[in-house]
């Protein structure tokens, strides 16, 4: 299953990025294959409208299943993710992206 | 001749300017307010005219005809503003985020995406006295004032010829309801307040208004209050001030129950004779 954060940087140490849709990278870990891989998403920055559907559908392309991220998805976002199938789970905002995975595993994160 | 009162900062005082200065001017010319803040008009809770027509307004949306797409995805490629996704198999499209630009319709070679009409709101034109109103109104949940504001404008274009003095009242704010309430403007009357936030957004209406390249003035309404950092500010940046409405107490409880202000109190009846006299010679100016 492939697991997807929202994060400043690009490993397992950076800081989670609290935002859904304006995220700076999108970090993908494959618990099957044990695989991590990271997405630069800071092109976002220069859309004025629609980040969120935008993020979603990367996710959707990256073939996520599950998002764990801060804040949480807006409204056209969320719209998207339910349709692409992904499981969003929230709250993970002020943590590292290991505290975030490790939190996701013991429940200790809301379901969206 | 039409003139834009807008502020920047909210409650500064564009609807109390604008219902007041229109009726006034209506004693003796011909003039139509319109209320162009289309996500909470407000003048209409100061004129209460008769209302003489009313219109349904739309904006376009693409649908999307799933069989005939090929799923091609030229649509997501073409729309700017990522209100066309496609997810897989299907199109989504988001019709908060659309601006009706038409592009995904359009460049669509199997023309799966046809453009649909969908209601934004509503135009009501009232009378007044011998003033004409017109009140633009978004419909809940519509999230786009832009759309509505330009068809509002278009309305007051066909309606009423260019010997009207047309009072705009504006949105609050600088971004894009303002631009599109304003750009079409002869002239635009920016209120403030004399306090730090006033002159902060002040600061901002004035950068617009400039980028804009329009002709501007400020009212200073409540004025009294605060300091004088916004009269400093006008002098260095030679802003001309039209008129200074002062701060009373008698004001705020006229407004409270829904009246015009410019005839109770001599002091702000000045004011607003003040404003009347620069926009009839302005209208002179303009006419020639």
């Amino acid at each position: 299953m492939k697991i997807a954060f929202t994060a400043k940087g690009t490993d397992w140490d950076s800081q989670m990025d609290p935002r859904f849709g304006r995220t700076e990278y999108i970090l993908v870990y494959d618990d099957e294959k044990e695989t991590f891989e990271s997405f630069d998403n800071r092109d976002i920055e220069n859309e004025a409208h629609g980040a969120g559907p935008k993020t979603s559908q990367k996710l959707f392309e990256l073939g996520a299943q599950v998002l764990i991220t801060g804040n949480g998805p807006g409204g056209n976002a969320a719209t998207v993710l339910q349709k692409a199938g992904v499981k969003s789970f929230i709250g993970a905002g002020g943590m590292n992206v290991k505290e975030a995975y490790k939190a996701y595993k013991n429940n200790e994160l809301k379901e969206f | 001749m039409k003139i834009a009162i807008a502020s920047g900062k909210g409650g500064t005082g564009k609807t109390t300017l604008s219902t007041n200065l229109s009726v006034l001017l209506s004693e003796t010319e011909r003039v139509v307010l319109t209320d162009l803040d289309v996500e909470e008009p407000n003048s209409g809770l100061f004129i209460k005219g008769d209302l003489k027509s009313e219109e349904i307004k739309y904006k376009m949306i693409p649908e999307w005809k799933e069989d005939t797409c090929t799923l091609c995805g030229e649509c997501q490629k073409n729309c700017n503003f990522h209100a066309v996704i496609q997810l897989g198999p299907q199109i989504m499209v988001f019709p908060e985020l659309c601006h009706s630009c038409f592009a995904c319709s359009e460049l669509c070679p199997t023309n799966s995406l046809p453009m649909q009409a969908q209601r934004m709101g509503t135009i009501k034109e009232y009378q007044y006295r011998q003033m004409a109103f017109v009140e633009s109104c978004l419909d809940i949940g519509q999230e786009q004032a832009v759309p509505l504001i330009g068809q509002t404008n278009e309305y007051v274009n066909q309606k009423f010829d260019e010997d009207y003095i047309m009072i705009f009242d504006a949105p609050p704010g600088t971004s894009c309801p303002v631009i599109e309430a304003t750009k079409d403007v002869d002239y635009v009357i920016l209120v403030t307040e004399p306090t730090p936030f006033g002159l902060h957004d002040l600061k901002l209406a004035v950068e617009t208004m400039k980028e804009l390249k329009k002709d501007y003035g400020v009212v200073i309404n409540r004025y009294g209050l605060g300091n004088d950092d916004v009269i400093d500010y006008c002098k260095e940046e030679n802003v001309t001030v039209l008129a200074k409405i002062p701060n009373s107490r008698k004001v705020a409880e006229i407004y409270s129950k829904g009246k015009l202000i410019y005839n109770e109190i001599p002091e702000i009846k000045e004011q607003f004779l003040k404003l009347k006299e620069f926009i009839l010679t302005r209208k002179k100016e303009f006419v020639q």
